[in-house]
Order: structure tokens, then sequence, then C-alpha cells
């Protein structure tokens, strides 16, 4: 008796279980609006890229062409592949020779956008842009120097 | 317009302008010609639309566009992809069976050309009315697996071979469950004849005449068609992911499109069957004795509600494959013979208990 129970309970629940797949697929086909292809070279001008894209790295600079970058070259160890090259110089600072940013040199070919570079930053100078036409004719535009010419670091970023 | 009603005016119409001109022996031969014509045509389309539909309603499903490019919406995709066969070079590998792998195609086509003879479209559109409709589709549209194990057996591929092995198991099981849910409303309508099935459902069709059984039966012929016709959850002669493509892998050209519209044709034909036996084919809805219900439902021709309702089967055949996962064969083999089997030997006694008192519409 209880096996022929269990058997109607198997062909129950099994149908249940159906429905509720059923219910999820049915519901995404009587809701076009949540289609997420992007038809991406037509909708070139409107397409908005989601906040969280990892697009490239980018060294963030104020109005006064000022930066926030120490040249401590955290980022160029925590990078995996060698993507960021940090070339720094010696700066006089109340008379004592301090380290400074000198070139911020960014091999965008070698770069996989895992992002690690970001949270290794003590001072929050690079983030990652959500940019992604990256293609360019010649390999060598990849190499990329991230902080504009002539600009220097922030007051009180040590 | 009255044709569109009643399409025995225009075969009779037809009929007597050729007897008008030609031998008696010559108008049969003709005739038979516009009939093979029409069918191949109506085969041509649907392979047309229902690959774009197929494609589209995956796509939704899963929270895609589809094709997009081809023309508005996508639509001359399918046209595009019919060219791109056509020019294909036809492949035969070295050691196939040349004769038995050039006919293989053909034999599929064959068997879905012979089933389809037998559905009635709408009011005198029906190429042959057999007082054995059922028994005969149920028969020739099991020939098909025929076409599919010789096939696999010709390609000289183990794939294929296996594909072809677990389609030959999965058509003989579910072929019993697909005749069995058909007899359970042939109890009801006395009937084996297809016209007289349709006719029969004037007053209102046999899903809701025949309540609860009628529905069981009903979900059984929609799971083990789906079986039948070797489409997904039920793809195990296919399985793309272990076995290539299962029977069809050494196969390329137009060849692989005989397969490809066969495939198509029959869902066309096992949803067309469905309709017939169990959403009343191209009668239309009506309820009963309400009059001004009943004169509304008239006025939209039989021929769009046999589509109509072949379109609703074709769409739920659709929704299970892009939701369910496949089955594995074990798991096919318990679900018939454990499962769909007993459920259908019990519904049809149900029925006939049901038939006997009198408990039906």
């Amino acid at each position: 008796m209880k096996s022929i129970v269990n058997y109607f309970k198997e062909i129950f629940f099994g149908l249940k279980s159906l429905v509720t797949g059923l219910r999820v697929t049915g519901h995404y086909f009587t809701h076009p609006k949540e289609i997420i292809t992007q038809q991406y070279p037509e909708n070139r001008e409107t397409l908005k890229m989601f906040e969280r894209f990892r697009g490239e790295v980018v060294l963030l600079h104020n109005e006064n062409n000022e930066h926030k970058c120490t040249g401590c070259s955290a980022c160029e160890v925590a990078c995996p592949n060698g993507t960021i090259e940090i070339i720094h110089k010696r700066v006089d600072v109340d008379g004592r020779k301090v380290k400074a940013l000198d070139t911020f040199v960014y091999h965008l070919q070698m770069c996989t956008m895992c992002g690690l570079c970001i949270p290794a930053c003590p001072t929050d100078a690079i983030v990652m842009a959500n940019t992604f036409e990256h293609a360019v004719f010649d390999r060598s535009k990849l190499t990329k120097v991230l902080n504009n010419p002539g600009s220097k670091i922030m007051d009180g970023i040590k | 317009m009255k044709w569109l009603y009643d399409f025995s005016y225009l075969t009779h119409a037809i009929h007597k302008g050729l007897s008008e001109r030609f031998e008696p022996g010559t108008v049969v031969i003709l005739e038979m010609v516009m009939v093979g014509v029409a069918f191949m045509l109506l085969f041509a389309v649907l392979g047309l639309v229902l690959v774009y539909a197929e494609r589209k309603v995956s796509a939704v499903i899963q929270q895609r566009l589809g094709p997009m490019r081809v023309g508005k919406w996508g639509t001359a995709q399918t046209l595009a992809d019919v060219v791109k066969l056509l020019l294909k070079e036809p492949l035969i590998n070295k050691d196939a069976d040349r004769f038995l792998f050039n006919l293989a195609p053909f034999v599929i086509m064959i068997a879905a050309f012979m089933a389809i003879a037998a559905l009635p479209f709408a009011k005198g559109l029906h190429a042959i009315d057999f007082d054995i409709g059922i028994l005969y589709i149920a028969a020739v549209s099991s020939l098909g697996v025929i076409g599919i194990l010789l096939a696999g057996w010709s390609s000289n591929n183990k794939y294929s071979l296996i594909g072809a092995m677990r389609s030959g198991a999965q058509i003989i099981s579910y072929e019993l469950s697909v005749a069995l849910s058909l007899l359970t409303i042939v109890v009801l309508t006395g009937s084996l004849q297809l016209s007289v099935i349709v006719e029969s459902q004037a007053d209102g069709w046999w899903i809701f005449k025949g309540h609860i059984p009628a529905m069981i039966a009903f979900l059984i012929f929609l799971i083990a068609s789906t079986a039948e016709t070797n489409r997904g959850p039920f793809d195990l002669a296919e399985a793309e992911s272990e076995l290539t493509a299962g029977f069809h892998t050494e196969y390329s050209g137009l060849k692989f499109a005989f397969f490809f519209l066969a495939e198509f044709a029959n869902m066309f034909i096992v949803a067309g069957i469905g309709a017939t036996v169990f959403l009343g084919g191209w009668m239309p809805f009506h309820i009963g004795t309400w009059e001004g219900f009943n004169a509304v439902m008239d006025f939209i021709p039989p021929i769009v509600w046999f589509f109509g309702k072949v379109g609703f089967m074709i769409f739920l055949m659709m929704w299970f494959r892009w939701t369910f996962p496949r089955l594995r064969i074990d798991q096919l083999l318990t679900l018939e013979w454990k499962y769909l089997l007993p459920i259908n030997l019990m519904n049809i006694v149900l029925m006939a208990f049901l038939s006997l008192m009198g408990w039906h519409f």
C-alpha cells in the first residue's frame, strides 16, 4: 500500500516541479522586456555600460591636473601579469628626497581586467573604467601612459 | 467566400473542371500530382516558419533576441540558411554504405508525407479520409524510425549507430503511449475515422467533454508525442553533448536538410493529430447550445482554427523543449514503462467506465 502511495506521490511531485520550471520560462516568454541582449553596433549611441563592468585601468585626475598616485608600486606588485609598470623619480620636499610618480605605464594588451590593482592601491588613485572599445590597428598603441603630462600629486597624499 | 468555410466546393469545382477536359485516369493522376505538390509546398513553408519560430521562442525564453540581422526581425534568416545548405558539399564518408546512406533521408520524408495525407485541415480539405485514420497514422508515423536506423547503420560511425539504436528503443516504447492515449478518445467517438472524430466535437471538444480522463490522455499524448518526434527533452537520438549529432552526424548539405525538415514536419503532424483528436481539429470552439456565441465562432474559417490549434500545440512542445533538462536513456524507458503505460491503461478503463455510465458530456 505504501509503495502505491509513494508511486502517485512521485508523479505529483514530478509534475509540480515541471510546472515550476514552466512558470519560470513562461514568465520570460511573456516578459520580453527582460531580454538582456544588446544590439551593439546599432545602439552604440544609447548603450550604457553597467557600473561594475571592468574595462581598463585609469588614473583619476582632478580639474587641477592632480592625481593621488604616490608611486608606491603596490599595484605593480599586485598585478599577476606585469601589466603595470611604475617608473619613479625623486623629488625635493622640504629639503629631503621623496619617491614620487614619474610615469604610470599600463600595458593594456596584457591586462585580464582582474581588478586586483584597485584594492591594492593605498590611496585609491586608480579605478576601473567601463569603456570597452579597445581595438586599435597598431599594438604599440596598447601601451598607455596613464598620468597626464605635467600632472602632479595632490596635496596631503602620502 | 463560401469555399473558405467548406473546401469541398473548391475541390469539387477543380474536379469538375478537370473531368471536362481529360479522361478519368488522367484526372486521377493530375489530382494526385496537385495534392503532392501542395504537401511539398506546405512542408517547405512549414520548415521555414517553424525553424524561425523555434529560434525566436527559444531566444525569448532564454532572455535573448534570436536572429535579428537578416531582414526585419531576422525573418529572412531561415531563407539564408536554406541557401547555405543547398550550396554545401554533400559528403559521404569512405566506408559508408552508399545506397542506404542516400536512401535514409528519403525514407524519413516519405513517412512524413504518408502521415500528413490523412490529416483533415479544414472542412472538405482532406487528402484521404480513411475509415481507420487513427490506426493508419499510428502505423505510418512510426515508419520514420526506419529512416533513422538506416542513417545510423549506413554511416559506419559508432556515434551514429548508438543514436539510431536509442531512437529505435525510444520510438518503439512511446508509440504505445501515443496510440493508447488516442484510443482513450476513440472509446468516446466509437470511430477511427478522423472526419467523424472532428464532426463529433461540434458541441464541444473532447478534452472538455471527456473531462478528467481526457485531460490525462492529452497530457500523456503531449509527453509521448514529443518523445516520438525525437525532440527535447527526449532528444537522445541526437544528443549533441555525447553523440555529436547522433544519427545525422555524417550527413551534410541537402540530405542533412531533409532530416532537419522531417523533424519539423513530424512535429507539425503530431501537433495536428493532437489538435484533431483532443482539441476538435478544424471545428470552431462551441459551447453546448449557446447559439449566439457559436455563430460568432463559426465566422472564423475552419482552416484558421486548425492552424491556430496546431500552432498552440507546437508552442507547447517548444516550451517543453526549452524548459526541461534532457532525460538519460534509462530514465526515458522508466518513464514510459513504469509510469505512462500503466497510467494510460488505467485511464482507458476509467474512460470506458465513464462512457458506459454516460458521465461525459
